[in-house]
């Protein structure tokens, strides 16, 4: 029975709405212990006292923590994030606004780690000790040790200053600001669907570098599973016995060995794709792209509270779900649970 | 070569939030000006009643109109703006204002004096951060509307409930929340009697020579020439980029990726002096550095001492070695340009004299002592120097670095001990800053005006009284002495201590020309900005 099968992913639902109460619990005390007055952020350095007072009445900052809290968990399940104090919209028009950019980076990512991170670890662990072994593990030791912001700064460094190949940091030429009418958010689709194929190929010249930085962060991770895993399916009983049976080395690699770490690479995947919406906080900041990540970084900066809380949520949310999701997936495909 | 300079710069330019634009070396578009600037100080968007930050402030200047404005040439100078002609009463308390005509909203109505009216009542009953701005004279939302009113289509009249000097006045509605907002429009996206402040946040509604388009916070502002404007931009488009990094500003005014970078650093200045493609135009600005001392630690509260900070302090070897064309040595709390700013200079290192002076506040061997500061550049490099300083005569300083807001809440809640900030006036009138660090009527916690002086325990009746009588003097010449007076007293023992004043150096790419930097960011002027 398929669901008798989800029943232990289903289970795991069940603890979804427990671990967003505590991010958000966590996040909001956070957010309180910051040593910058929210009120001095949002009225300035030079208001009288009697416009700070209002304000803070207004916040309800006055309130005891706990009743703040539960004002804040009752808008939230309402769907209202308050205000951002920087922006002046709600913060969930906000998210709606910045995390397309970021579904846009991190999906463009994840394809190109995929394509590349897989066979690379399926073909060194099928060529294990060889000079080719050698290089991907260096590769994606090197991908796994340096930090995602020393490596976009450095292909800035060499690609836009030295080289002069490709274009700097932001989303889009300041040529085509405006130009593209916003369906899905991510610029690059809405371009195509504009047929503005001017604005579609700046698009992408501008995800080109932060994707590809991005998907080399996450391609070691998977490089590396990869290969693990193939190499203990390769010492398998049955991938001896299927090569005994004469069994070409192709259809032994891809459908004994391959075939049975697929199930188990799901979940990396997702894991990777999470880290990617969550990880990539540094790389759009670094890369000035307005996705959530450069969001939650200034709001932060400004102690918009109201901001920083709706965006870490998001981002929980996202990985909770592709975890989730990753769950239902394994016990889906997994023979062994049938 | 990988150099160290290159490497930074390219964080620099990776770190600033938003965008370098464009592939390399391509050029910005033909009827735009594009400029990089840090505008992520911008809170609460673009509403002249809100508007209090310098970017926000600057784009309200170059988009709303006001009845008066000071002289572009020389700030001490009013003159009128929206007003054809002014006449104050003989005591000083009724105004009345002549409006020109021809001058018309983006939305192609005209301006007519209830446009003004409501402007000026809005500011007062809204009172949001500004508001003290005009509330100061005594306006409330109850006898707002009976004391600024229009008499006429292009006049108005506006009355004082206590008399006040003339210039503080007017200098007052030369301030970005004196900017005429059209009262249709505004009134028509209200909600919740906020009298258009929401849908103004993010639009416009004026008489200047652009309009708001669009702007994305921390990322972009995109202002468009107002088709109606009295003066026509020769530009039509202004595009602003977020960069938060002087360095990454360089790098993008190099590369032509923009027209002029707003915000660079000494160090960037001096490459941008020789760089063949850039052109550097300055500009003296009114905010003042200054160390801020808390009189309630034992040590601060002896005069002697704080004069032994000030004598103990290399001003000169600061601005020259870690502010060279950014900051310049000045010690006094109305900045240079300020209507009765004084230049008197009387406090240079002098550390026997500073160890004298120690002594006779009862500390001949020195006390330990925190130092807040901004994290940020040029305030780390200049705390350390002070921290040097002041070691030099037995002063132990602990330097404690955080963010801006970080620090000002610290200071705002009277617990630094000293802090490294700065200070920007909201008027061109000597009031705003004598306000901020001479008056302080109540030390109390529940005093109503708690500025700079209230936050240093700063509590002096003669200052204070003397503020108050010199902001209603209505003769200019015994104003100024006033003023004077009041500034040379400070600088003997106030527990500030002034070190600087900035200037603007913007570095545009050649060609590039007509900008006009004023004094106040609101005074700044896109217009007459071309490219050749």
């Amino acid at each position: 029975m398929t669901l008798g099968r989800l029943r232990p992913a289903l289970a795991g639902l069940a603890s979804v709405p427990l671990t967003l109460l505590g991010l958000v619990l966590v996040t909001f005390l956070i957010g309180r212990a910051m040593p910058i007055d929210p009120v001095i952020a949002i009225v300035g350095d030079h208001a009288t006292p009697d416009v700070i007072a209002r304000v803070r009445l207004q916040l309800g900052l006055d309130d005891p923590l706990w009743e703040q809290f539960a004002i804040y968990l009752r808008n939230l399940l309402q769907g209202d994030l308050g205000n951002s104090v920087m922006t002046s919209h709600p913060v969930t028009a906000d998210i709606a606004h910045f995390f397309p950019a970021t579904l846009e980076l991190a999906t463009a990512a994840i394809i190109v780690a995929v394509l590349l991170g897989v066979p690379l670890g399926v073909f060194a662990a099928a060529w294990q000790g060889s000079r080719f072994d050698h290089a991907v593990r260096v590769i994606s030791l090197t991908g796994q040790s340096v930090p995602v912001f020393v490596l976009g700064l450095l292909c800035l460094l060499v690609f836009y200053v030295k080289l002069g190949i490709a274009p700097g940091t932001g989303q889009l030429d300041v040529a085509y600001e405006g130009m593209v009418p916003r369906v899905t958010g991510m610029l690059v689709i809405d371009a195509a669907l504009a047929q503005d194929w001017d604005s579609f190929w700046d698009a992408l010249a501008h995800l080109a570098q932060p994707a590809l930085v991005l998907a080399y962060f996450s391609m070691a991770y998977i490089t590396r599973m990869t290969r693990a895993f193939m190499i203990e399916s390769l010492a398998g009983e049955y991938v001896i016995t299927a090569r005994a049976k004469g069994l070409s080395a192709a259809r032994v690699l891809w459908r004994h060995a391959f075939g049975n770490i697929a199930v188990r690479l799901i979940t990396v995947l997702a894991l990777a794709y999470a880290s990617l919406l969550e990880g990539a906080v540094i790389t759009e900041t670094v890369f000035s792209w307005p996705g959530i990540g450069l969001y939650l970084n200034v709001s932060l900066l400004n102690a918009d509270m109201n901001a920083v809380l709706g965006a870490t949520l998001v981002i929980g949310l996202v990985y909770l779900v592709l975890n989730l999701l990753a769950d239902v997936l394994y016990h889906l495909l997994d023979p062994r649970v049938r | 070569m990988l150099t160290r300079r290159t490497l930074l710069a390219t964080s620099a330019a990776g770190l600033a939030a938003p965008a370098i634009v464009g592939a390399a070396d391509a050029a910005t578009p033909k009827g735009a000006v594009v400029q990089a600037k840090g505008i992520d100080d911008i809170v609460g968007g673009f509403d002249p009643a809100q508007s209090y930050e310098f970017s926000n402030n600057e784009g309200c200047g170059n988009i709303y109109r006001k009845l008066v404005a000071p002289d572009p040439v020389d700030s001490s100078k009013l003159v009128g703006d929206l007003a054809e002609k002014w006449e104050v009463s003989k005591d000083g308390l009724t105004f009345t204002f002549q409006l020109r005509r021809g001058v018309v909203f983006d939305s192609g109505k005209p301006l007519k004096a209830e446009d003004v009216v409501f402007s000026l009542q809005r500011v007062v009953k809204l009172n949001l951060t500004p508001g003290f701005v005009l509330t100061q004279f005594g306006w409330s939302s109850d006898n707002v509307e009976k004391m600024i009113r229009a008499t006429g289509d292009y006049s108005l009249e506006i009355v004082l409930p206590v008399v006040q000097a003339t210039t503080f006045v007017l200098y007052c509605l030369s301030a970005t929340c004196g900017g005429v907002v059209e009262k249709a429009v505004a009134l028509a996206h209200q909600t919740k009697n906020d009298l258009g402040n929401e849908w103004l946040r993010t639009h416009s509604a004026g008489s200047g020579p652009y309009k708001l388009v669009e702007w994305s916070a921390s990322d972009h502002v995109i202002l468009e020439a107002n088709p109606h404007a009295t003066v026509k931009p020769r530009l039509p488009r202004v595009v602003i980029r977020h960069a938060a990094d002087p360095s990454a500003q360089f790098l993008m005014v190099q590369k032509g990726d923009v027209d002029l970078a707003r915000d660079l650093g000494s160090d960037q200045l001096k490459s941008a002096a020789t760089h063949a493609d850039l052109v550097l135009q300055k500009k003296p600005q009114l905010t003042s550095m200054y160390i801020g001392m808390n009189a309630s630690v034992p040590q601060l509260q002896k005069v002697p001492v704080r004069q032994a900070l000030k004598y103990a302090i290399d001003y000169q070897a600061i601005a020259k070695n870690i502010t060279p064309n950014l900051w310049t040595v000045w010690q006094s709390f109305l900045p240079d340009g300020t209507p009765g700013a004084i230049g008197d200079m009387p406090f240079k290192k002098d550390v026997a004299k500073a160890k004298a002076l120690l002594a006779d506040g009862g500390y001949p061997d020195g006390f330990a002592i925190t130092l807040d500061h901004f994290a940020q550049a040029p305030y780390a490099d200049i705390a350390q120097a002070i921290q040097a300083d002041l070691a030099s005569i037995g002063v132990k300083v602990q330097l404690q670095a955080g963010e801006r807001k970080q620090v000002v809440s610290k200071m705002r809640a009277r617990q630094h001990q000293l802090a490294l900030v700065t200070w920007f006036p909201d008027y061109l009138d000597a009031n705003s800053n004598t306000q901020a660090f001479c008056a302080n009527p109540d030390d109390s916690d529940a005093s109503k005006l708690k500025i700079l002086a209230w936050r240093c325990h700063f509590f002096d009746k003669e200052l204070t009284d003397a503020t108050d009588a010199a902001a209603k003097e209505l003769d200019n010449a015994k104003r100024n002495a006033m003023y004077a007076k009041m500034q040379r007293d400070f600088m003997q023992r106030a527990p500030f201590a002034m070190l600087l004043q900035s200037a603007e150096v913007d570095v545009l790419r050649k060609g590039v020309s007509g900008l006009v930097i004023g004094v106040l960011p609101d005074y700044t002027r896109y217009a007459g900005i071309a490219k050749a």
